[in-house]
Formats: structure tokens, C-alpha cells, sequence
């Protein structure tokens, strides 16, 4: 049957190839049969990173897609193969190995590096920085170079002299302009990259317009500048600007724009209706659009167009953030203040630091219109939502980029997220629903999570909602209660410091002095283990102890987490990732012996899944024979330390990453905090271990470890935040002892870190004063506190399965042996799972 | 078999099985302010139930409580794992899996009124717990 038309896609570069995605995806494969021609011979890469072919990826990891993606699909991939010609009188489209029909053309060229007309640009060895095989020519000339020069200082010129950088040559950066990124950032922004660039040792030279290149003397080139002077190098690459790659559009006739783009409307149908163009190749509304997402918007609507539907192009946001060559660059919309007549400029500038802000504001100070950021990209997430979310700024907008001690605003909080802003993925929950369910009457949390499920599925987000639900129903005039539950009028905090301070040691003693009169004494499912984990970071007596037990959640009674059937999961810790050939067998064996569903996890260790209550202890006993102790995977507590390999096996390596892993885990194992604690070392800056999505994240450096903190993967996902630099290995250990210990002491019940560093006041300065500078005089005791939680460690799961009363409660049936009949299993993957 | 027959023979079992008490356990296999499971044959049936010991709450009779170990919301035998606690004056045990309340003496859940655990009659008789159903 060929009712199918026959659909060419010329370009296989990034937009290219979401465009096929999207016609796999969403059936446009029924429609078209569709070809793809790609100059280049490797098939569709992450241009966007590109640069780090340099630092270990090869074009394969780079690939888009694996190498079968197009075969299994169903569609023609020709790599290799440029088009020359469309015949738009044949319907033709012409390559050197033959013609092709076509019913649609959708053209996706990209574009290429502009190289200025200078004669002597075409010596050897002068290249330009677009394609993978311009990066292995650019490797090749630079094996017997010294020196790169790249012409052209915007941000793909800079990206360029970071790798030169990296390949060892002496480089420099030539522009044209009067500062770098001319188009991202204004004179003092360029200014102060320029130091900070300079200080990494490369050169900067500004205002030079290159004449000519000719044969140097003491090296293979030498430019010659407008004024005479000269530069002597071995290897230039070019980056000075990009162009539509539109040759094959106006060899046919379409529309071009005056300064080239093939002219596309908002379905992005080209003059010519059976051609389409999307991507960097386009010119919608006067405008290229030089970024892969605005690209990707255009594959969407592409598709949308082929298939009869009715999806528009409507322009996309530009605004960019960035750390180039290490030094952090954001612009976010009219970040000059020359499309908005009438607007008004906020600049600060710390020379010491050097950090620059400026904040593009409307006449009547009320919107965001635009943002230049230099050196700390800290505000950008917060200054984003206010510009696309056309959030009411502050009165004093310049609070936003003042340094946080002095008095700034803090970040975004619930009050100032937008209406659409997703508060529950699970149930799709926004901000605006939970509004509308308190103006249809909800009083509290509960009444919301009942009207909108928010929260009611995985539970990520409880913490998130409840300051949402506190802050509208303040700011419809409801006292928000800070109570923790109706048990006890005080916050988590206060419960915390009464503890310390009387040295309360069981939740009866503290229920009875500080509990609510009104109420039993029983305390419930909210403030018992909140209670319990204040306890347990105070005094660190088993929780399984009689006077503990009834207070802990199920996990914690157990020592496991519950499964969806009432089974267990068994964690044993594998500090650092780090596991013995030995050990991983008896984990095989252990496995086998009780039919556990075996996974590794993203903690780096072992998850045992389906364990019956009543064999949890014979599996800790023999795991606890094999030298495993408990993972506390259960726990609010020290989950893990992610490490990568580090030194001793990397060769980019500079400290020993899992040695550090392994230590610290060991350290703080054992530690109940409001909430799970996740730490990640890496041991250098490729940062394999993530660690800056964790809690605590430590890179390595040359001279010691950098330690960032409060980041978050998950569900609302945050960068942690570099807190200081260059620590030993003392230094860094102390820090992270005060640091744990104030979010213990301050935190509110099941709140990560990153919530936490959130709702501080005065946000990360404060938080550096408090630890790095103990304004507050405590450190001392909070150090003494931590050690004291380290002394006192022991495996809960040792102490357990030695002591017969604790194991009385592994029991499915008090009066009976038999296991629960009703779990039921099935197998799928050669494993079990719940039926 | 339709709706109605099957009303039919539970009035039937009812009628014919009548309950009776019988030992659960003894005082040392309960756990203070916390719950544990027993298997129970009972008149309608085997039985997991969920029994929970709040000794010195409010004078003697109202320390044991035996209600449904089966969590209708999860559909797994988890209730005697859930923590026991108070809300609004009634002693209760929140679900350990998606954390309803349900209430100790009627099963009553507080989050959905169409939810109401099975409970049973429970006392001490000398160390022993005894059940009736
Ligand atoms: C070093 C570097 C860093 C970048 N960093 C970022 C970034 O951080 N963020 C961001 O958003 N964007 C970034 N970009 C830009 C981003 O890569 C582009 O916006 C994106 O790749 C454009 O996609 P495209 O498909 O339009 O073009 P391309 O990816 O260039 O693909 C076009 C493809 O078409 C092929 N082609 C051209 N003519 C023909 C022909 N006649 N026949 C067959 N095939 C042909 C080309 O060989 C090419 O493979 C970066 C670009 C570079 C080079
Ligand atoms: C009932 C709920 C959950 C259970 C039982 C659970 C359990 C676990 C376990 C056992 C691990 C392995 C970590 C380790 O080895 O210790 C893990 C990892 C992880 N969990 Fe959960 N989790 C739950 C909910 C969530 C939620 C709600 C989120 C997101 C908000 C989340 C995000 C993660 C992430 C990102 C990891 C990987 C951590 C890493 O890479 O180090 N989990 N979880
Ligand atoms: S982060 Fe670790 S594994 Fe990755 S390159 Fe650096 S030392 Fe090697």
C-alpha cells in the first residue's frame, strides 16, 4: 500500500534528528516515509557539548541516539550524503549518488562559522569550531603547536579558547569589539570577565580588527592588526558569529532574509508550502534563533504542521546561563535595556569578588524585563521566574542582586512562585489549584491534600506544599498554626533545643511537661518520629530500645523499608560504593537463599527487595557475619556517599575520592537528621559523582576539596552551593560536622537540605557566617555534639538480632509460624515481585 | 453467583457459626503503645488481627484493642505496624503505608467515612489476651 508520502529531511544535526523523534513518537511514521540526508558522517550529536570531545567523550557518547535507533524506526538515515540541489519543478532532491522524489522537504542545515574575509584565512591550520571533525582538526594541528589564537571573544569564541586551553596551548582571544560577549554582556560585565578570563592565563586582546595572516617568524602564523601590530601563533580557529546555512534555499527560489535565514511563518512553512525549514537555518519574525530549545519548539511545530494539527511557532525565550571557561555568565531577556524604552537599569558591582548584576526593570519598577549576570549566576533560577512569570517585582528590586548579609530579598518562596508553577508531579497539583482549594473552603493542609491528592503519591513534595497551603492561608488572614501537631505547641526547633537543654530522654518525659494539656498522651504518627529522630541525634540510644520502639515509623521499627505488599527491603551500607568480590557474593548468596529481588541503586550499593518480616533477622545474621552492617536505608539519616573512582584508578584524578568517601560515611553512618542525607565526592572537576546534587557535595581540587552544600536530586532538583574551597582533609570534615549539626538543630521535621537552606534567612551568607565564621559562637559545641553522635555509633541491626525481646516483633503472627499467605509473587526478568 | 446470593450466605454463616472467645496470645508477646498480629480462626473465618496495648490509658478496660490487620488502601497485612497515636481525643493507628487514621475502637477511618476497619472484642483474661470471633 503506498498511500504514504515520501518525506526528506535534509540535516541530521540536533533539530534535525528531534524532528524524527518526534515523528517516531507520535505516529508520523504511518504518514511519511521518511529520509534523512546528513552531510556529516557521524549521525546526530550533542553539538551543545560538544567541547567535551576534549575532556574524555567520544562521538559515540555524544550520539543522539544509539546506533540502531533509525534502522529499528523505520526511517532512511544517509550520513555522508550532502544535498546539492532541490528541484523544485521535479520534486527532486539531488545528492552526488543520485535524485530522490519528495512530496515534503523539511529543512534542518543549522548553520556555519562565519571565517571573516581576511586574506590568509584559508593558511593550514586556521580552523573553526562547529562539527567533531573540526575538533579532530583542531587536535591534530595542535600536537606540534605551542600557541592558538581564536578570533572572535562571544561565547562559542571563549568555549573555543577553553579547549585550546585544554590542549595545553598558550592562547588568546582576539575580538573585534570593545569587550567580550559583545552581545551578552555590556562594558562592565565584558570588563570584568575579561580579568577573570585573563587571571585563568589567557590573553585578551580587544578592539583588534585582523588585516592579514602570513608566515610567522617564531611561529607558523603571524596576524597583522589594524594598527601593525602582530600576534604570532601556531593554530587560529574562527568564531566570529554563525550563518544560516540557506545555500541550497536560495539556489531554489524560497524566501531569504536580508541578512540570510530562510524565511519561515509560524508553522514554519517556508514561501515554498511543500518545504519547511526548523532550526538555526530558520528566520522567524527577522530573527535566527542560535540555541537548541528554540530549535526543538521548531521540530515540534514541524511536526504538527505535517500532520494537520495546529501547533504554532511563537518565538522562544533567549535568556542563557552559562559558566564559561569557569566563570558564570547569565542573560536573561532584554538583558541591555534597548528594546523597552523608557526602562530602568539596577548595577552592582564588587570588584573584590568580582561579581556583577544588573537588573533591567520597567518604568514603573513593577516588571522584569531583563537581567546581565557576571561571575555568580547564584540569582539567575529566582530573576528567570520573575521575567517569564511576570512576577510583581519587590518594592526595592534592587534587593534582588544585592549580596544576601546586607538586608537582600531573599529567594523566590512559595509566595512569589506563579499560579502555574507544579507543586505535585504525581497528581499535577499547581500552586493555582491549591489556591483554588482554599478559596473553595479547605482550612488547612489536610483539607487540601484531600481536595487536590497533592502530596498523596510518592510524598516528595510534602514539605514544598505545606509551606504553599501556610503561606496562602496567612495571606488570606488564617493564623497559620506553627505547631508541630495538636500534641505540643512548639515547632520542631523549639522541641529540639527543650530536649538539649533539659536533657529529656524519652518522648513520655516530654510529652508530659511540654505536651498540650487538653489532649491523651499518646502524641501520633507526625510529632513520635519526629521526636524519635530529635532523640536519636541528641543521645543516639538505639531505636529499637522499649522506650523508643512505639514512636519509630514502620521503617525504622523494622529497620527496613516497606514495600507496597508489607515486605521489606534489606540495605546493607557499602560505605563509598566500595565492595570486596567476597562481599558481593554473599550478597548474591543471601539473595538467593531468602528470593530477593536483587537492584543496584543510584546510592552505589545494593537494594534486597520482598524480605518477610519474619526472615529480616536470619538475613542480617548471616550479612552481619559476612562484616556488613546497616545501610540505615530506612532511616532519616546518612544514606550514602557516591564516590567515583578517584585517584588511585583515574587519570584525571587529583585526590582519592573513595578513600574520602569511605571515611566520611563511616563518620557520619548512624546520624538521625530531619530528614535522608545523600553526600557525593568526586576527584576532580569532571565530577563523575554528581556530588553536586547531594547534600553535601566534595570535589576534589589540587590543593584539597572544595565542599559545596544543600543540593537536591529528585523530584525539585537544585544545584548544591559552593561553600568553601581548597579544605583539607580536617578542615573539611570539621566544616561538615558544624554544618550537619545546625541543619539537625534548625531544620523542620522531613525537611532535605535543600528546603532548609531555602527558607533560611539570610540564605547561604548567614549560613557561611554561622559555620565558616561562627558568628553565633557555637561551633565549638556543635562539634562536641557531633563527635559525641560518631562515639556512640553501633549497627542497630547488630544490636538487634543479639537481644531476643527486640526480635520478638519479626514475627508475621504473634501465635502462629506461618507467613503472611497473602503476599503473592510473580516473576518477570528472571526475578520476583509483587503479584 | 449474584450480589444478593451472596448476602445470602454470609446471613447463612452468621447464623450457624456463632462466635466464641478464644486465646490470641499472652501479656509478654504485646508491645506497649504499639500493635502486633495474630492469626485467628474465626466464626466468618481465618482472621489476621491487629491487637494494640495501651496499658494505663484511661482505667483498665480500655487498654486492648483488636481491630483488621488488613490495610484497605494498600491491600497488604500491615495495620499492627502502623503507629499508634491519639487525634481528637480517640485513640488511633495511622496506616504505615499511605498513613490513614483509623480509630482504635471502631476501625473507623478518619480520612474517608465510607472506610471502617473489622474489630473484634479483646480482654485480658489473667495473662492471657482473649479474642472473641
Ligand atoms: C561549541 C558549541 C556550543 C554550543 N553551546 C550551546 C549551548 O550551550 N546552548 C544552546 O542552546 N546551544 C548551543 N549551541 C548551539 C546549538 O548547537 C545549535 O543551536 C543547534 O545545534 C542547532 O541545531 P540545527 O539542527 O539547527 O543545526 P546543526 O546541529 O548544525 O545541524 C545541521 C546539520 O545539517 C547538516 N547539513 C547542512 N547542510 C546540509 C546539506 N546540504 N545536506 C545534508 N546535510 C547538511 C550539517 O552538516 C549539520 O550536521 C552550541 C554550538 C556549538 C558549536
Ligand atoms: C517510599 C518512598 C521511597 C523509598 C522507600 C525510597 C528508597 C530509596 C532507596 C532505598 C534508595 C537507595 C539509596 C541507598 O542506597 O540508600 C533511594 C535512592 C534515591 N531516591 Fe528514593 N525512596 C523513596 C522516595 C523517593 C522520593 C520521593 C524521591 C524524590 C523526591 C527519591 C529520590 C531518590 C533518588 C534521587 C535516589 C538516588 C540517590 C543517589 O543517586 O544517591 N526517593 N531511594
Ligand atoms: S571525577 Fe573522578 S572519575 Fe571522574 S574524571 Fe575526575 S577523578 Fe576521574
Amino acid at each position: 500500500m503506498s498511500t504514504q508520502q515520501k518525506l526528506i529531511i535534509i540535516g541530521n544535526g540536533m533539530v534535525g534528528h528531534h524532528l524524527v523523534e518526534q515523528l517516531v513518537d507520535n505516529g508520523g511514521l504511518e504518514r511519511y516515509q521518511v529520509t534523512v540526508f546528513g552531510e556529516e558522517r557521524h549521525r546526530a550529536y550533542d553539538r551543545v557539548h560538544l567541547s567535551e570531545y576534549f575532556s574524555g567523550r567520544d562521538a559515540n557518547s555524544l550520539a543522539l541516539c544509539e546506533a540502531d535507533y533509525y534502522a529499528v524506526s523505520g526511517v532512511e538515515l544517509r550520513t555522508g550524503e550532502a544535498v546539492i540541489e532541490i528541484d523544485r519543478d521535479q520534486q527532486e532532491v539531488v545528492t552526488d549518488q543520485g535524485r530522490y522524489p519528495y512530496d515534503r522537504i523539511v529543512l534542518a542545515t543549522g548553520s556555519f562559522p562565519f571565517v571573516p574575509p581576511i586574506p590568509g584565512n584559508d593558511r593550514d591550520g586556521c580552523l573553526v569550531y562547529r562539527t567533531l571533525d573540526d575538533l579532530d582538526a583542531i587536535q591534530a594541528a595542535a600536537e606540534n603547536a605551542t600557541t592558538g589564537v581564536v578570533v572572535g571573544g562571544g561565547l562559542l569564541g571563549l568555549e573555543a579558547a577553553n579547549a585550546l586551553r585544554g590542549l595545553n596551548l598558550d592562547t588568546a582571544v582576539v575580538e573585534f569589539a570593545s569587550r567580550l560577549m559583545p552581545m551578552q554582556v555590556d562594558n562592565e560585565g565584558g570588563e570584568l570577565l575579561r580579568e577573570k578570563i585573563e587571571a585563568l592565563g589567557v590573553q585578551v586582546l580587544l578592539e583588534r580588527a585582523t588585516q592579514r595572516i602570513e608566515d610567522g617568524e617564531a611561529s607558523r602564523h603571524r596576524m597583522v592588526f589594524q594598527d601593525d601590530k602582530v600576534l604570532e601563533t601556531d593554530l587560529i580557529v574562527f568564531s566570529a558569529g554563525i550563518r544560516p546555512r540557506d545555500q541550497l534555499a536560495r539556489d531554489c527560489g524560497l524566501e531569504i532574509g536580508v541578512r540570510g535565514g530562510v524565511v519561515v511563518d509560524n508553522q514554519c512553512l517556508t514561501s515554498d508550502p511543500a518545504i519547511l525549514a526548523i532550526g538555526e537555518v530558520a528566520l522567524w519574525n527577522q530573527s535566527i534563533f542560535g540555541l537548541v530549545a528554540p530549535g526543538y519548539q521548531m521540530a515540534k511545530t514541524a511536526l504538527s504542521t505535517l500532520t494537520d494539527g495546529d501547533t504554532q511557532f511563537g518565538g522562544a525565550d533567549m535568556s542563557t546561563k552559562l559558566k564559561l571557561l569557569g566563570v558564570d555568565v547569565g542573560s536573561i531577556g532584554d538583558a541591555h535595556g534597548n528594546q523597552n524604552p523608557g526602562a530602568r537599569m539596577f548595577r552592582y558591582l564588587d570588584p573584590i569578588k568580582q561579581e556583577y548584576r544588573k537588573l533591567v526593570v520597567s518604568s514603573d519598577g513593577k516588571k522584569l524585563l531583563g537581567a546581565m549576570l557576571v561571575g555568580n549566576n547564584g540569582v539567575y533560577d529566582t530573576l528567570l521566574q520573575y521575567y517569564s512569570n511576570g512576577i510583581e517585582l519587590p518594592d526595592e528590586p534592587a534587593s534582588l542582586i544585592l549580596p544576601q548579609s546586607s538586608g537582600a530579598a531573599p529567594t523566590l518562596g512559595p509566595g512569589s512562585l506563579p499560579e502555574t508553577a507544579t507543586i505535585c508531579s504525581c497528581h499535577n497539583v499547581s500552586k493555582g489549584d491549591i489556591c483554588a482549594s482554599i478559596d473553595a473552603g479547605a482550612i488547612d493542609l489536610g483539607g487540601v491534600k484531600g481536595d487536590t491528592k497533592a502530596s498523596t503519591g510518592c510524598g516528595g513534595c510534602t514539605a514544598l506544599l505545606k509551606s504553599v497551603v501556610d503561606h496562602e492561608l496567612e495571606a488570606r488572614g488564617v493564623e497559620v498554626d506553627k505547631s508541630i501537631c495538636e500534641h505540643f505547641a512548639h515547632t520542631r526547633q523549639e522541641l529540639y533545643d527543650i530536649v538539649r537543654v533539659e536533657g529529656i530522654k524519652t518522648f513520655s518525659e516530654l510529652i508530659a511537661k511540654h505536651g498540650n494539656q487538653d489532649t491523651h498522651c499518646l502524641g501520633c504518627d507526625i510529632c513520635k518520629p519526629a521526636v524519635a529522630s530529635i532523640l536519636a541525634s541528641c543521645f543516639n540510644e538505639p531505636i529499637t530500645d522499649a522506650a523508643h520502639i512505639p514512636l519509630q515509623d514502620t521503617n525504622d521499627t523494622f529497620m527496613a523499608n516497606m514495600q507496597k505488599n508489607g515486605t521489606y527491603s534489606v540495605v546493607p551500607r557499602v560505605a563509598g560504593g566500595e565492595i570486596t568480590p567476597d562481599k558481593l557474593i554473599v550478597l548474591g548468596e543471601v539473595a538467593k537463599k531468602y528470593n530477593l529481588y536483587s537492584k543496584v541503586t543510584g546510592g552505589q550499593r545494593i537494594d534486597l527487595f520482598g524480605a518477610r518480616l519474619e526472615d529480616l533477622p536470619d538475613i542480617w545474621g548471616e550479612l552481619i557475619a559476612a562484616g556488613f552492617e546497616t545501610g540505615h536505608a530506612y532511616g532519616k539519616s546518612l544514606r550514602t556517599v557516591k564516590s567515583c573512582v578517584g585517584s588511585t584508578w583515574c587519570r584525571y584524578g587529583v585526590q582519592d575520592s573513595v578513600g574520602m568517601a569511605i571515611w566520611l560515611e563511616n563518620r557520619y553512618k548512624g546520624l538521625r537528621s530531619p530528614h535522608k542525607i545523600k553526600f557525593g565526592v568526586s576527584g576532580c572537576t569532571r565530577e563523575c559523582a554528581e556530588a553536586q546534587s547531594k547534600d553535601i557535595g566534595i570535589i576534589a581540587t589540587e590543593n584539597g576539596w572544595n565542599l559545596y552544600v544543600c543540593g537536591n536530586g529528585g523530584m525539585r532538583p537544585r544545584h548544591a552551593e559552593l561553600f568553601a574551597t581548597d579544605l583539607d582533609d580536617e578542615q573539611l570534615y570539621r566544616t561538615i560536622d558544624r554544618f550537619l549539626m545546625f541543619y539537625v538543630r534548625t531544620a523542620d521535621r522531613l525537611q532535605r537540605t535543600s528546603v532548609w537552606r531555602e527558607n533560611l534567612d539570610g540564605g547561604l551568607e548567614y549560613l557561611k557566617e554561622v559555620i565558616l565564621e561562627d558568628s553565633l559562637g557555637i561551633n565549638a559545641e556543635l562539634e562536641r555534639q557531633m563527635q559525641t553522635v560518631v562515639d556512640t555509633y553501633q549497627c542497630e541491626w547488630a544490636d538487634a538480632i543479639s537481644d531476643p525481646e527486640k526480635l520478638k516483633r519479626f514475627r508475621s503472627f504473634v501465635n502462629d509460624d506461618r507467613p503472611d499467605p497473602s503476599i503473592i509473587m510473580t516473576s518477570e526478568r528472571g526475578q520476583l515481585r509483587p503479584a | 453467583m449474584t450480589a444478593t446470593a451472596l448476602k445470602k450466605e454470609i446471613d447463612m454463616a452468621d447464623v450457624q457459626n456463632s462466635k466464641a472467645w478464644q486465646k490470641a496470645c499472652t501479656k509478654d508477646d504485646l508491645v506497649a503503645f504499639s500493635g502486633i498480629a495474630a492469626w485467628l480462626e474465626t466464626a466468618d473465618g481465618p482472621a489476621q488481627v491487629a491487637i494494640f496495648y495501651l496499658p494505663g490509658l484511661r482505667g483498665q478496660g480500655d487498654e486492648l484493642y483488636a481491630l483488621d490487620h488488613h490495610d484497605p488502601f494498600s491491600n497488604a497485612n500491615v495495620i499492627a505496624r502502623g503507629i499508634v497515636g491519639d487525634l481528637k481525643g480517640a485513640p488511633v493507628v495511622a496506616s504505615p503505608i499511605y498513613k490513614q487514621h483509623f480509630r482504635l475502637e471502631d476501625g473507623q477511618c478518619l480520612e474517608d467515612e465510607n472506610v471502617k476497619l473489622r474489630t473484634w472484642k479483646i480482654e485480658f483474661k489473667g495473662d492471657e489476651v482473649w479474642v472473641e470471633g
